[in-house]
């Protein structure tokens, strides 16, 4: 055969394996308002920047007729590409053969690429759109998935991991997104649960969709399991270019520093704040009043909304913020809010990202049902991320820090670098009301008209201790600032920090409260 | 490197809180979160009130409505997750009603029995 005949061969198979499932797959997956496992990874790389490994890999599965069967690439499509001109490893479910079920070679061309993306130090991606364990192969598609979930752990905090579902993500199959770093989701798209709404119906007599059970909004508002929320999978592919815009490619590079740019003028700092602790407002302004062009990338916006937090750059270099939202909740710390913040501040310190915590909440939220749900437990996560960082952790006190509250929201005391407090901020041991009823009890159980007392107290518990010179005068608050002043301290901070070295005691690993 | 920089979907707030929340004495204007508005409202545990503790299925019920019981002696079988689960008479005393027959189905929670 010819060079040129053989050339052509080649592009026959090609052709032949690219087309998946064939075109009544296709069809259909169109009709379910979904982009094919081809159009996903093209519409997310670079134009022209992907590069296939494994399209002729075949399955070698004997029993149950399968010896029969012919599945295109196994289900699954590998390879690496650029977004914005970084490289990236990437895989994506082929839900059009064969239901993008995973059986043992499906399993190996992932991991390969998984391997891949450990050695070359760049981001993984991963699309999921699969039924589940392919149940012919048996123990050999289990294995699959307990050979994925082992390397989704070896490469946590090493290289970003971002699993993005789009279709169904079910049983032992959503663990891999679950260990991973960030899950993206899509409206009506996809799904997530252990066990479907079919199981659930046969045991329970119980009736849900699989959209009430796992769909994108219940991950996204009640479970957490989502970290960003998308109408079509267009907006969650530039979802996924800007979160990569931010992060570093791997723990052991630099993110990349774009030009710096001043905030918008619509968000005038000055002017967000209300004097009195008790009135809300949206503390994601004040992020957009600090942030380069006051761009700002929220993760799990949905959820535990108590807190927010997510990327923003600080004289064009990434920096993390955690912040209380007095506009939810009064910004309170409760379960989940612990949570939330914890998990990504130990994101932030795994790729050395600097954490900007920007403080403004009266305590922990009381409750029976807290209690009960284990708030010791998960509030203790809080203070375990924060004392565990090491990279550098900049606190902006803005109002209100009370109590237990002050001392976990990136206090000095758990090693925060740079401590500043506005003016206005109220650092005490609880908020005036409750701390004047306690040390002033007897002055007003005794008074002729309590009340009178009480209130006259209150003031005089404000006056001297609602203010941040108390800490400020023990060194534990190292600047108080006007708010104006706080983009220009902490692009000074960020710099100063920038070669922050420090380690701790030696140790095989630390026992968080999880 | 200019096209990485594209809005941030965070929208600026529209939602006028109309909500309160006491902490220490403070009360602090804000919304409600949509999780805090249904949290369950607690209820003092009662052991003369006998709940599945797992959706399954009665195969068996070994007591009848007015026996008088020990606790510890077996009331009745609910299959769940392939396992045959006993369910352990809680307080001795007398049953004064059974809700569940062979072969009922029973979420979570579902109230088997009553002890007066």
């Amino acid at each position: 055969m010819a060079v040129k005949n053989k050339i052509q061969e080649l592009k026959l198979k090609r052709q032949q394996v690219e087309m998946g499932g064939g075109e009544e797959a296709i069809e259909k997956q169109q009709a379910l308002g979904k982009l094919t496992a081809r159009e996903r990874v093209l519409a997310l790389l670079d134009n022209d920047s992907f590069h296939e490994y494994d399209l002729f890999v075949e399955h070698d599965a004997r029993d149950f007729d399968m010896d029969k069967k012919v599945l295109h690439g196994d289900g699954v499509i590998i390879g690496t590409g650029t977004i914005y001109g970084q490289p990236v490893c990437i895989f994506a479910q082929d839900f059009t053969v064969a239901g993008g079920s995973l059986g043992m070679m499906h399993a190996r061309k992932i991991t390969k690429i998984m391997d891949h993306a450990l050695k070359m130090m760049v981001p993984l991606i991963g699309i999921n759109d699969s039924g589940g364990a392919r149940i012919q192969e048996g123990v050999n598609s289990l294995a699959g998935y307990g050979e994925i979930f082992f390397r989704n752990t070896l490469s946590s905090g090493v290289i970003p991991q971002l699993s993005v579902i789009l279709g169904p993500c079910a049983g032992g199959a959503v663990y891999s997104p679950a260990l991973t770093d960030f899950v993206f989701m899509v409206d009506k798209i996809s799904k997530m649960f252990i066990t479907g709404p079919e199981v659930i119906k046969t045991v329970l007599g119980e009736e849900i969709s699989m959209e009430d059970l796992g769909g994108a909004r219940v991950h996204s508002e009640i479970t957490g399991n989502a970290h960003f929320f998308a109408e079509s999978e267009r907006e969650c592919f530039e979802q996924i270019k800007k979160l990569l815009s931010f992060v570093p490619r791997s723990n052991d590079s630099k993110v990349i520093q774009i030009e710096s740019k001043e905030p918008k003028a619509k968000y005038s700092i000055n002017n967000i704040v209300p004097n009195d602790p008790k009135q809300p407002y949206d503390i994601r302004d004040v992020v957009k009043a600090i942030v380069d062009d006051s761009d700002f990338l929220e993760i799990q916006e949905l959820w535990a909304q108590n807190m927010v937090i997510g990327f923003g750059r600080i004289n064009g270099l990434t920096c993390g913020f955690v912040c209380n939202q007095p506009l939810v909740l009064a910004g309170v710390l409760d379960v989940d809010s612990s949570d939330k913040a914890a998990r990504f501040i130990r994101y932030c310190d795994a790729f050395n990202i600097p954490i900007v915590t920007l403080v403004d909440l009266p305590g922990y939220l009381p409750g029976i049902d807290q209690e009960h749900a284990g708030v010791i437990r998960h509030g203790a996560k809080i203070l375990y991320a924060y004392s565990e960082a090491t990279v550098a952790k900049l606190t902006v006190i803005i109002r209100k820090a009370y109590g237990g509250g002050y001392i976990a929201m990136g206090s000095r005391h758990l090693r925060s670098d740079f401590v500043f407090a506005w003016p206005g901020a109220e650092i005490a041991v609880m908020g005036p009301e409750g701390a004047a009823n306690i040390i002033f009890r007897k002055e007003i159980m005794s008074a002729k008209n309590p009340e009178e007392m009480r209130k006259k107290k209150v003031q005089e518990y404000k006056e001297k201790f609602a203010n941040p010179y108390v800490a400020a005068s023990r060194g534990y608050v190292d600047s108080v600032i006007e708010p104006s002043e706080t983009r220009k301290v902490l692009i000074h901070a960020i710099e100063v920090a920038k070669n922050k070295s420090i380690s701790g005691p030696k140790k095989k690993h630390g026992l968080p409260p999880f | 490197m200019t096209d990485l920089i594209k809005k941030s979907k965070g929208s600026d707030s529209t939602k006028v809180p109309t909500k309160s929340i006491l902490i220490q004495g403070e009360e602090y204007i804000t919304n409600y979160s949509k999780k805090y508005e249904n949290r369950k409202k607690w209820v003092k545990p009662d052991d003369k009130l006998v709940y599945s503790y797992i959706p399954g299925t009665i195969t068996e019920i070994y007591v009848k409505e007015g026996q008088i019981t020990q606790k510890g002696e077996k009331m009745l079988l609910l299959e769940a997750m392939k396992m045959l689960n006993s369910i352990i008479v809680p307080v001795s005393g007398k049953i004064k009603k059974i809700n569940v027959k062979v072969g009922d189905k029973i979420p979570k929670g579902f109230l088997m029995a009553e002890y007066e």
